[in-house]
């Protein structure tokens, strides 16, 4: 060879200053393992899709092909189906949102949705507020554009209006250009708290009176186990919310279609972005959305998913109980998918995974919902997917992992004075 | 370059062959890289080759349809410890590399250490200790004595395992409690090791039936100045030089360290020994290798190609000689 030296990637210092961050990690390998089926996961947030009505998706999208193959495999508009964004209002009715289908735009999921609302707003440095902890696909997106994350304290009321008051106060007085609020309002994720009634009307007007524009994630809303859908806080300002829905969790994450309900201005700027980006979303996907609205009993389907998720919720929360050692605290959430569960003192959840995986057990460190490095005291356990028993087993074994670990750490004394081995 | 095997001796014909990849330890991922990259290869040389995992399905996969050999690519646990080697021995099917009694001992670091110690090579002075002695005996003064005797800095890493999980040096004493609990996360024996400044190395070592020939050392020289899971599989984070840029008579002794440690090991077929020359020259032996990684980042690869090995040939060359010898 003429030149011994090898970089194996000629490219290593072409790449934009938002890729720095896209290296390999261990955390990452290990996820690779958590997926196999020896494993009991506890941490993807996968919807139990078996559930669905297969048999009658799959003869629905057949027939499309079949019958209306010139439609579904062809390009469509960049909006989106005009058909599936009348069902998608119909939808959203549910959570008390009047919504006109020209002010909605279909997306690839809501996560292109989110994308494609921090690519028109953020210039690097601009400053996005979040919920301390916040969905880390929503915090991951934010890095790529290079916003400064500003987190805001939650209870379990869901977000603090007096803290997210200070902190746009803070900002201001510092020069900084805050551009929106993003939320998980209801059933929140890893949170697993729900923004009460109250501290909802707080919040808009806190964010109309600062100017401030609200991002409303809602892709749980629908998923609640006890009464009727929590009000969308869009349903209380047209003006002020950009709303972001999905299908992935009340119908399919495999068919990739959310979308967003923006004002008029912001709307026709998502257009043309996602115009930009995919030129047309899957019409294919759409139109099987479409006609699940139209042909299935998918408010049934939805309570089917509610009940089922009610009782893994149930056997999660159980088996928490019987089995954590003392000092773990951790969430009842009252829909969506997760408990978010807090470590006694000194325990970090994330270099504790390797052990956790070793024991045949996984989750999510807390340390991935904040954009600041901190919560290695928190992980997030997903009950969605796996089936109660499985559940309770994964428990049991995370209950001895995290034992072993503070045993560990006592031994070489670095727990603090009220860690508890 | 056409291997010796290809150059005249009697050869198996290969109906169809298994990579063995994946596994359950965290090393999964780079597995499932290096037995992609290795099925890939074969399929390019014109050999049948299908990547499998180690779970349910594999037994019942090879008893239906035997093929002709196994070629493993699992990393850490199962994959090098010798366990699935000694399936694959009581299912009668031929595979490459060291058989399972080798691999109890190459993937055991401190016993590794130890025989290639007693055959004359030169390791960094170490402890080997068990999670349970700190909960014993009381953490700390343990820590004091480790020092104590070892000195600084020092370099803490799994008894088993790979890829640098697990592993960290230590520069000051307030730094070693978590790359001991770091290590521990990993596996419930800690080798702590004496840090060895000088230049990295990883030198491979096939033998294709005519005794264990040295490839060229690959020098590893991480931009972050240490060579952790981020700087081994993300390409551009290391910069490689093959051969290393060693003065001629510690390219020879590095060479001669690999092949004693093969040999010394009772290794089979291919080993990759990783190696750290002082910056006296001389030579240590930090660990060796059983399935040694064949991802687009990893050190064997870069060496069989700077000896004008073709990968995919190697590969399939390893597998014929495989299975001429059978179970």
């Amino acid at each position: 060879m003429s030149d011994p030296r090898q970089r194996l990637d000629p490219y290593v210092d072409q790449y934009s200053a938002r890729a720095a961050g896209m290296l390999a990690s261990p955390i990452r390998a290990l996820f690779s393992v958590a997926s196999r089926p020896e494993i009991v996961s506890l941490a993807g947030g996968m919807p139990y899709v078996t559930a669905l009505p297969l048999d009658a998706v799959g003869e629905l999208a057949g027939q499309l092909i079949t019958d209306r193959g010139a439609v579904t495999l062809q390009y469509g508009s960049g909006q989106g189906d005009p058909g599936l964004r009348e069902g998608i209002c119909e939808v959203m009715a549910l959570e008390g949102i009047h919504a006109n289908p020209d002010e909605v735009v279909v997306t690839v999921g809501s996560q292109q949705a989110l994308d494609l609302l921090t690519r028109i707003f953020i210039d690097p440095g601009d400053v996005i507020l979040a919920e301390a902890p916040s969905y880390v696909g929503a915090l991951t997106i934010f890095a790529s554009y290079q916003a400064d994350v500003v987190h805001v304290p939650m209870d379990d009321d869901g977000l603090v209006p007096e803290a997210l008051e200070e902190t746009i106060t803070r900002l201001a007085a510092a020069g900084k250009r805050v551009k929106f609020l993003y939320s998980v309002p209801t059933f929140h994720n890893p949170g697993a708290v729900t923004l009460t009634s109250d501290r909802r009307a707080r919040v808009l007007d806190i964010c109309q009176r600062a100017g401030l524009l609200l991002i409303e994630d809602n892709p749980y809303g629908l998923l609640g186990f006890d009464g009727e859908p929590h009000r969308a806080m869009r349903a209380d300002s047209a003006d002020g919310v950009v709303y972001l829905g999905s299908f992935s969790k009340t119908i399919a994450p495999g068919l990739r279609v959310g979308w967003a309900l923006a004002p008029h201005a912001i709307r026709d700027k998502l257009v043309l972005a996602a115009e930009s980006a995919v030129l047309c979303h899957s019409s294919l996907s759409q139109l099987v959305v479409r006609e699940y609205l139209a042909t299935q009993p998918w408010q049934q389907q939805i309570k089917l998913y509610c009940e089922l998720y009610a009782e893994r919720r149930d056997a999660m929360l159980g088996a928490l109980e019987a089995s954590m050692p003392e000092g773990c605290r951790w969430t009842r959430p009252g829909g969506g998918f997760y408990v978010w569960l807090k470590l006694p003192s000194g325990l970090d959840a994330g270099s504790m995974l390797p052990r956790a995986i070793t024991d045949r057990v996984a989750y999510v460190p807390g340390t991935g919902f904040y954009a600041d490095g901190s919560g290695a005291e928190y992980m997030r356990l997903s009950y969605c997917y796996p089936e109660p028993d499985r559940i309770r087993e994964g428990v049991r074994r995370l209950a001895g992992t995290i034992q072993a670990e503070q045993e560990l750490l006592a031994a070489f004394g670095t727990l603090p004075a009220d860690g508890t081995a | 370059m056409t291997s010796e095997l290809t150059a005249g001796h009697p050869r198996t014909e290969l109906s169809h062959v298994l990579v063995l990849a994946g596994g359950l330890s965290p090393e999964r991922v780079v597995s499932l890289r290096s037995g992609d990259r290795i099925t890939g290869a074969l399929r390019e040389t014109g050999v049948d080759a299908t990547a499998a995992d180690a779970d349910a399905a594999l037994l019942p996969l090879l008893t239906t349809d035997p093929p002709s050999a196994v070629f493993p690519a699992i990393h850490g646990n199962s994959g090098e410890d010798g366990a699935i080697r000694e399936v694959l021995g009581l299912l009668g099917v031929p595979y490459v590399g060291s058989t399972a009694d080798a691999c109890r001992l190459a993937f055991d670091k401190p016993v590794a250490k130890a025989l290639v110690a007693a055959a004359g090579l030169t390791t960094p002075a170490s402890v080997t200790l068990r999670r349970e002695t700190f909960h014993d005996l009381g953490a700390a003064a343990v820590l004091d004595r480790i020092v104590a005797r070892l000195g600084l800095p020092l370099f803490v890493k799994p008894a088993r395992g790979g890829s640098a999980l697990g592993a960290a040096p230590v520069h000051t004493p307030a730094d070693l409690p978590a790359a001991m609990i770091g290590c521990f996360a990993y596996g419930d024996t800690a080798l702590v090791e004496r840090f060895i400044s000088g230049t990295e190395i990883a030198v491979g070592v096939i033998d294709l039936g005519d005794g264990p020939q040295p490839l060229p050392a690959v020098e590893i020289v991480p931009t972050s100045g240490w060579f952790d899971y981020t700087a081994r599989y993300t390409a551009g984070r290391t910069a490689y030089y093959t051969p290393a840029r060693l003065p001629v008579e510690v390219a020879r002794a590095a060479a001669a360290a690999a092949v004693t440690a093969h040999t010394a090991l009772g290794l089979r077929d291919l080993s990759r020994s990783d190696l750290i020359v002082g910056l006296s020259g001389q030579v240590f032996f930090l660990e060796a290798n059983v399935a040694p990684g064949m991802t687009d980042t990893s050190t064997l690869p870069m060496a069989l190609e700077a000896a004008g090995h073709d990968f995919g040939g190697l590969c399939r060359d390893l597998l014929i000689q495989a299975a001429d010898r059978g179970a």
